[in-house]
């Protein structure tokens, strides 16, 4: 359980690479690419974690103590999680434009540019 | 709440990566944006349980609304609306 | 290169990749682990600045400079989607698009929803500085609320509804208002983005007058962040849904297929 979860981000990220490479459609590959930006999220929350602690948001009934969990990751977590939706929209906007000027959208079939 | 105990962690762990897994191997583009979503879900569990709610917030709104939605409207753009 | 060859060197590669993954990870210390050093400071320069939800302050308040940063990223990203996803010349775009058929339940969830998920995204976005929530969640939640007028049967309905050259206008404005408010801190504190407004004395720890600048901030994120989205996916419904004509030769694109 101590490295348990580092592994699975590991293992997200290269799931995601993996879809990325053996995709036979861009959307396929983009959604892959998301799913690889999902396992920086699981290993940036993962190092912030501490055991026993609860989320670092105080209500107006409890007191700020510091056995809260890292709120600098979630902040970087949620930029990360930002930036990875526009990077996905950037992307399947591509392959619609490629898709109507090219006419297929696999991969292999997109050796070649055309002018 | 204090934190979930070390087995709900690791059972979202493991949920999450194999979710992950199935999103990877479906081949259908219009299959993946629903195992997509699902995943998203699955995410923002785990992100509960990590005591996250605002990376959970986001990610229930980004990944199993937005982007399947994208995914889902770009599928529709290029079999030409049938 | 052929497919079976970048496989091959893909799974080579990752497999290097994955040992000196792995490496790594059995150096870090161990998962659950009681010091964080940022948490401290962070959590305690929060209290300072009487903000009760901490990741708000590190993401408004200490951090602020990232938070412009991401949001000239959305800003222009969604500029350039919106580009791409202009109809070309050949293509025409139909005026006029006859409402679908919807299930009359389906129809009444999706009018009842819609108010209810517009307050509770006003609703997160105010309170982002008290509970889990804030600008880009709320924001999000926005965006995606507007579309159950689609989903309810109506794509005209849902033109008229969101105008877009409103919404382009909304997130240009939440963009440069972000950017006048931490040019303000500049001119008061002589530090950019510094928290000039009166925070509060500690009672008002967890009230909605509290935390200075933050919420202010929160609703321009979520105006922003709202109005990126809707335009955004304006444009993909535009060209999904209204666009007929164009430059593919046979009018459908072929695809790899389900293997």
């Amino acid at each position: 359980m101590t490295y348990y979860a580092y592994f699975v981000s590991g293992w997200l990220m290269l799931a995601g690479m993996w879809g990325i490479v053996r995709s036979r459609d861009l959307v396929h590959a983009t959604v892959s690419l998301s799913v690889a930006q999902a396992g920086t999220y699981v290993l940036l929350l993962a190092v912030g974690y501490q055991n026993g602690a609860t989320a670092p948001v105080f209500g107006s009934t409890e007191s700020p103590t510091t056995k809260v969990v890292d709120p600098v990751v979630q902040a970087m977590t949620l930029t990360d999680i930002v930036v990875s939706a526009v990077v996905t929209a950037l992307l399947l906007a591509l392959s619609i434009q490629i898709g109507k000027r090219q006419g297929t959208v696999d991969p292999d079939e997109l050796a070649e540019l055309k002018g | 709440m204090t934190g979930g105990g070390d087995v709900v962690i690791a059972l979202a762990l493991t949920l999450v990566a194999l979710a992950g897994t199935t999103v990877i191997m479906t081949d259908a583009p219009e299959r993946q944006a629903v195992t997509l979503s699902v995943f998203g879900v699955l995410l923002s569990l785990l992100f509960l349980v990590l005591q996250a709610p605002d990376v959970a917030l986001s990610e229930i709104g980004v990944g199993a609304a937005i982007v399947p939605l994208l995914v889902m409207l770009t599928i529709r753009t290029m079999r030409g609306g049938r | 290169m052929t497919r079976r060859y970048r496989m091959m060197l893909f799974l080579v590669s990752a497999g290097c990749l994955g040992v000196l993954m792995a490496m790594a990870f059995l150096a870090m210390p161990g998962f659950g682990q009681k010091s964080h050093f940022y948490r401290d400071h962070a959590v305690a320069a929060s209290v300072k600045h009487v903000t009760a939800n901490v990741v708000e302050s590190v993401t408004f308040d200490q951090r602020g400079l990232d938070t412009l940063g991401e949001e000239v990223i959305l800003l222009v990203s969604v500029v350039g989607a919106a580009a791409l996803l202009r109809p070309s010349k050949e293509e025409d775009e139909k005026r006029k698009l006859q409402p679908g058929r919807v299930l009359e339940g389906t129809r009444l969830m999706g009018y009842l929803m819609l108010a209810v998920t517009m307050l509770i995204g006003m609703d997160v976005v105010i309170h982002g500085h008290l509970t889990p929530g804030g600008g880009f969640q709320g924001g999000v939640i926005l965006a995606t609320g507007i579309h159950l007028v689609y989903l309810a049967g109506n794509y005209p309905a849902l033109e008229r509804l969101r105008p877009e050259h409103v919404f382009e206008v909304g997130e240009a404005v939440g963009a440069a208002a972000f950017a006048i408010l931490a040019m303000a801190g500049m001119i008061v504190a002589g530090a950019f983005l510094a928290n000039v407004i009166p925070q509060g004395d500690s009672s008002a720890f967890g009230h909605l007058l509290s935390a200075g600048t933050v919420p202010l901030l929160n609703v321009l994120v979520g105006l922003e962040v709202a109005s990126s989205f809707i335009v955004l996916l304006a444009a993909f419904f535009k060209q999904a849904l209204a666009i007929r004509g164009g430059a593919s030769p046979q009018g459908t694109v072929d695809r790899g297929g389900d293997r």
